[in-house]
């Protein structure tokens, strides 16, 4: 732990202000970033609590899409009606993860601010580049079960642990930041990035930048989606691997496809180029599995986590076959249909 | 209410405790004030093994508000002799000393003690703590220590060693038609009971202390005290009202004791020390352990031999012992046995007692080879355990005082409907989920242990009985209350029991579920010896209508003691007491076993676990659907916290077969999944239907009130039974506990 500084600004452009330091950091809902703390993993200059700036409100825009506010709890977001009737598979998502306690106080913006569950990360008497850049990366020949299969450097295997973002990245979101340099749009793909030689770096934000909203368009592929997340226990547990899927199908035949993996990388994982080549193909098992191994083409285990290849592999096929249905996933229910 | 008839024991009750409990009213050992109450911090070392080199401690000094750094350079005066510093249930070997010195023995081994004013800067402070090592070769894996196993050469007291070999096993193994031998692993587990280890030493000031501890034993925990400090006995008294679980992590006095005590002693302040999660990984836990099981039967499905080795892990200052194997020979008729146990040692802190200790392991390892071996004869699970039903201790040659195992077996099958199982594996199906129904047999220990109580009647008639017992969760506060209740016939609010504190009537630790049994049956006898007294009393009194009464004739009940065959002839309390001017009268109450009868009995509880579990096979998830555990436990005091314990030790068990594993990097020596996040217990959505059946059993030797004892039973039996219903779901046998995802999908599915 460390002394910091801690101020609550009224206004965005006072918050962006006072972000506006390498070592600042936004406060919201605080669930990972006071922990990091107390565990001496995190150290900020300054904790910038955002939890007075009006980023609460949920809204749908005159083109149909959803706007969150930074600052909606996720249980605010799971719950709520437009979102429960047309982004079905965003409420499923965040309902996967956590706690209802711990959603409870956690916001959309820190959901996607929210940094790996790597062991290594989280204690400071090991080698960790994402924690402390170049005193390399203990996960490699470690305990790496719950470790990426896909995307990993040789800095990095950590995976990002969020299950609305992959939702979210297959819903085609995009992420409204704010900062010294005004307003821009980052789409979730390009949000969060793979670790390469700066696995400190989990995304693209800029100093000083803050989310404000994420915006999500309407999905057009109605019920034929799914999230699927496999996990040690039934509930409490990161994903060892999640899918979100969606499909439009018409006569048997792939229209469009979208596919977005998490607990596989240091980032919700989406491949267009798989996407692309279920297109034209008959919906069912035999199409899916190719799409799975090509989504896998360049997957590699660490040891402990090989499983999830297959695991990764059997959960996508899964995952398309309820989508495919139109039965997606209940999260209240524990048996996988 | 008419006389005779049962009022409290027996009856389901609701935990006397319970109001304080949820409503913040029962203090746990960090929750004491203080005045001037100083924080201690732990710092751990983060190598497994070496010695510390230098320290800078200089920032940390510097920080406002520490007040002292204790390292082994500034200890406070301690014992010299290890005997000083073992506890009641120590195993042999050389005691931990934290910060005895600059040797490292194990991961997260304290080395300093921050204290300060705050626990906030107590913590601060440690993280600004510079400690350079010299790094020695350690050892984490039992794995590699296995071929380095080897016989404890001292015994642990308490432990019974496996028992000599009878008749030939290996031959008998060799000349059977059918037979198995498989090896077996069970990851190591840590206790994490809610309430983190703590202690809120209070400095009296004319050289007394008052020690708020969690501890499973408040006279262990101060004789450790006194002995390992010097103290007089009189001077420290040790306070443990309430104990937020323990799971057997709380029998022996751990690192923040000492470290609150010696603090406190050395700054003559008030000081606290609480542990963290992650340290509560750094304490005992249960070996890490590997078993060999090799079975072999006639085709009738009748035992021929029974081999079982079990290697266990322990550290390098102490040899752990529990009973691992004697199990294997004495759930089961057989008349060839060869039972081996050894330890090897890791670089690991010493493993400590864990809920059913050494059955939870051992029996599960036994449970797993006979349902294989039940397979490989094409005989029922369940009714190959009836077949080989052992009708005495075999290993002793003893009687058991009682043993409804088979009743067990057969409300528990009825309960559960195994006879519409099919015997095949792969056969039921619901959906994407393979069925699978798997049996196991329980067994534990139903001791009884030397305890003492005192009994307590005031003038108007209220009882108070009291025990240096802990109560872990177990609801110990409400069976004592009903005891004493039950003995004087009065409502359950007008007896107060007084436990959890050093200067009580002497109490062994809470463990090996025999606080019930022990401590009930004191409570019993210190009530009985007050009714005599009363009864003296009464009859002395001029015109007594009880003269000519004999103490069997008489009943207490009402604040009343009066005659049994009429009632009306009787003296309240308040006119006896007055007439003999008394205000209370006080009787003391003892228990210790029956060494005579020991010479030819033994006492187990038993069970028989029936589990469902459905599995989907393509990716590995199982769900546990159903539980009936049924458990032959002698008299059930109070069947509502009676099944409370079965249903922690089924969840627990279905930990063991899942979820609960520690994660360690063997090259850093370190545990990597310390924290509740990653170190998985099963969560609400892992569990579901769990049915307990009491069956009747009468038991007139067991102990003075018939009770066996019901901690740790619901525990043995279930991760096997779980085991097994795998198979049967699968036909994939995974031996690796715990049984994860990975291991199922790695699994060659069977043809």
């Amino acid at each position: 732990m460390n002394r910091f500084e801690y101020i609550r600004p009224a206004t965005v452009a006072d918050a962006i202000a006072a972000l506006n330091e390498t070592a600042a950091r936004a406060l919201a809902g605080g669930t990972n970033l006071v922990d990091l703390m107390k565990y001496d993993v995190a150290q900020p200059s300054r904790l910038v609590d955002i939890n007075r700036l009006p980023l609460k409100s949920i809204e749908i825009t005159s083109g149909g899409a959803l706007r969150i506010g930074a600052l909606v709890t996720n249980t605010d977001l799971a719950w709520h009606p437009d979102v429960r009737e047309k982004w079905p598979m965003l409420s499923s998502a965040i309902l996967a993860g956590a706690s209802p306690q711990l959603r409870n106080a956690a916001t959309t913006g820190g959901n996607l601010m929210q940094r790996t569950r790597c062991y290594y990360f989280y204690d400071p008497s090991t080698a960790c580049n994402k924690r402390q850049p170049g005193s390399g990366c203990s996960a490699i020949g470690g305990v790496n079960r719950i470790h990426a299969i896909l995307g990993a450097s040789d800095s990095c295997i950590a995976v990002h642990p969020s299950d609305m973002c992959v939702a979210m990245a297959a819903l085609d979101a995009s992420v409204e930041v704010e900062g010294p340099e005004g307003k821009r749009s980052i789409p979730m793909s390009g949000f969060h990035r793979l670790p390469g030689v700066e696995p400190e770096r989990d995304n693209t934000l800029k100093v000083g930048e803050l989310i404000t909203s994420i915006t999500i368009p309407e999905p057009d592929f109605g019920p034929y989606h799914t999230y699927l997340k496999i996990r040690d226990r039934l509930s409490y547990a990161f994903a060892l691997i999640s899918v979100a899927a969606a499909l439009r199908v018409k006569e048997g035949i792939i229209q469009d496809v979208r596919i977005a993996l998490g607990g596989v990388a240091h980032k919700p994982w989406r491949d267009s180029d798989a996407e692309r080549s279920l297109k034209g193909e008959r919906a069912g098992t035999q199409s899916f599995a190719q799409v799975a191994d090509c989504i896998l083409r360049d997957a590699k285990g660490q040891g402990d986590n090989d499983f999830k290849i297959e695991l990764a592999r059997r959960a996508i096929v899964r995952a398309l076959e309820q989508a495919a249905a139109g039965t997606p996933q209940d999260q209240a229910d524990k048996s996988i249909h | 209410m008419s006389v005779g008839e049962i009022a409290h024991i027996g009856r389901s009750t609701s935990r006397v405790d319970g109001r304080l409990k949820v409503t913040g009213q029962a203090h746990y050992a960090a929750e004491y004030p203080a005045d001037d109450l100083l924080y201690g911090y732990i710092v751990g070392s983060t190598i497994a093994t070496g010695r510390i080199a230098s320290m800078d401690l200089d920032a940390a000094r510097r920080f406002p508000g520490v007040v002292e750094i204790f390292t082994h350079e500034n200890r406070g005066k301690a014992a010299w002799l290890d005997r000083s510093w073992r506890d009641e249930v120590a195993p042999p070997g050389r005691p931990f000393r934290p910060l005895q010195s600059d040797r490292i023995l194990f991961d997260g081994q304290p080395v300093a003690l921050i204290v300060a004013e705050t626990f906030e800067v107590a913590r601060d402070a440690a993280s600004l703590v510079r400690i350079a090592y010299d790094v020695d070769a350690h050892c984490t894996e039992l794995e590699a220590k296995r071929a380095e196993a080897y016989v404890p050469p001292k015994k642990r007291s308490g432990i019974p060693p496996p028992p000599d070999p009878r008749g030939d096993a290996e031959q008998a193994f060799q000349d059977a038609p059918v037979k198995i031998s498989r090896d077996y692993r069970i990851n190591a587990e840590h206790h994490n009971p809610m309430e983190m280890f703590a202690t809120t030493c209070v400095f009296e000031g004319d050289g007394k202390l008052t020690i708020y501890d969690k501890t499973q034993g408040s006279q262990n925990a101060q004789g450790y005290v006194t002995s390992v400090f010097g103290l007089r006995s009189k001077d420290v008294r040790l306070i443990n009202h309430y104990v937020g679980g323990a799971f057997g992590a709380g029998l022996r006095p751990q690192h923040q004791l000492f470290l609150a005590v010696m603090a406190s002693l050395e700054l003559e302040r008030s000081v606290r020390v609480s542990l963290t999660r992650a340290q509560m990984f750094h304490i005992g836990y249960r070996p890490d352990n590997y078993h060999s099981v090799s079975l072999a039967a006639d085709r009738d499905g009748r035992l021929q031999s029974i081999m079982h080795d079990a290697v266990a892990s322990t550290s390098h200052y102490e040899d752990y012992q529990e009973a691992v194997v004697n199990w294997s020979g004495m759930m089961y008729h057989c008349d060839n046995v060869k039972l081996t146990y050894h330890l090897a040692k890791l670089d690991t802190a010493t493993p400590c007692d864990m809920r059913a200790p050494g059955a939870a392991i051992g029996v599960t390892a036994l449970e797993c080879a006979l349902d294989e071996l039940s397979y490989e004869l094409g005989i029922d699970p369940l009714e190959i355990r009836r077949i080989n039903f052992a009708s005495k201790d075999e290993n002793t040659n003893k009687q058991f005082t009682s043993k409804a195992l088979l009743e067990c077996y057969s409300e528990g099958a009825a309960a559960f409907g195994w006879e519409k199982r099919s015997p095949k594996p792969r056969a039921m199906k619901e959906g994407r989920e393979l069925i699978g129904w798997g049996v196991s047999t329980g067994m534990w220990d139903a001791f009884l242990q030397k305890a003492q109580a005192t009994a307590t009647l005031k003038v108007d008639g209220t009882l108070e009985v009291a025990t240096a017992a802990s109560d872990i969760g177990t609801g110990t506060w409400t069976i004592l209350t009903q005891i004493g209740a039950e003995a004087f016939g009065l409502p359950l609010q007008d007896v107060q029991a007084r436990i959890g504190d050093s200067t009580l009537p002497m109490s062994p630790v809470e463990g090996g579920s025999w606080t019930a049994a022990s401590n009930g049956s004191a409570v019993q006898a210190a009530c009985d010896a007050v009714k005599h007294s009363l009864f003296k009393h009464a009859r002395k009194m001029a015109n007594s209508p009880l003269a000519d009464a004999s103490f069997e004739d008489v009943e207490v009940r009402d604040r009343r003691i009066f005659r049994k065959d009429d009632p009306a002839r009787g003296l309240s309390v308040f006119e006896v007491m007055h007439a003999a001017e008394l205000p209370e009268i006080t009787e003391q109450g003892k228990v210790s076993p029956n060494l005579r009868q020991m010479l030819k009995y033994i006492s187990y509880t038993h069970s028989a676990v029936f589990a469902e579990v459905r599995v989907d096979e393509d990716l590995g998830v199982v769900r546990v659907t159903r539980v009936v555990c049924a458990a032959a436990a002698g008299k059930i005091l109070n069947p509502k916290t009676a099944r409370s314990q079965i249903l922690g030790g089924v969840v627990m068990g279905i930990g063991m077969a899942l979820h609960e594993e520690a994660m360690t990097d063997h090259r850093l020596g370190k545990i990597m999944n310390a924290n509740l996040g990653e170190y998985h217990v099963p969560a609400h959505a892992d569990i579901e239907d769990i049915e307990v059946i009491f069956v009747d059993e009468k038991d007139d030797k067991v102990s003075p009130l018939g009770v066996k004892g019901l901690g740790e039973i619901g525990i043995v039996g279930t991760a096997s039974a779980v085991a097994n219903a795998i198979f049967h779901a699968t036909g994939v046998r995974v031996r690796d506990f715990p049984i994860t995802i990975d291991k199922i999908l790695n699994s060659p599915r069977p043809s």
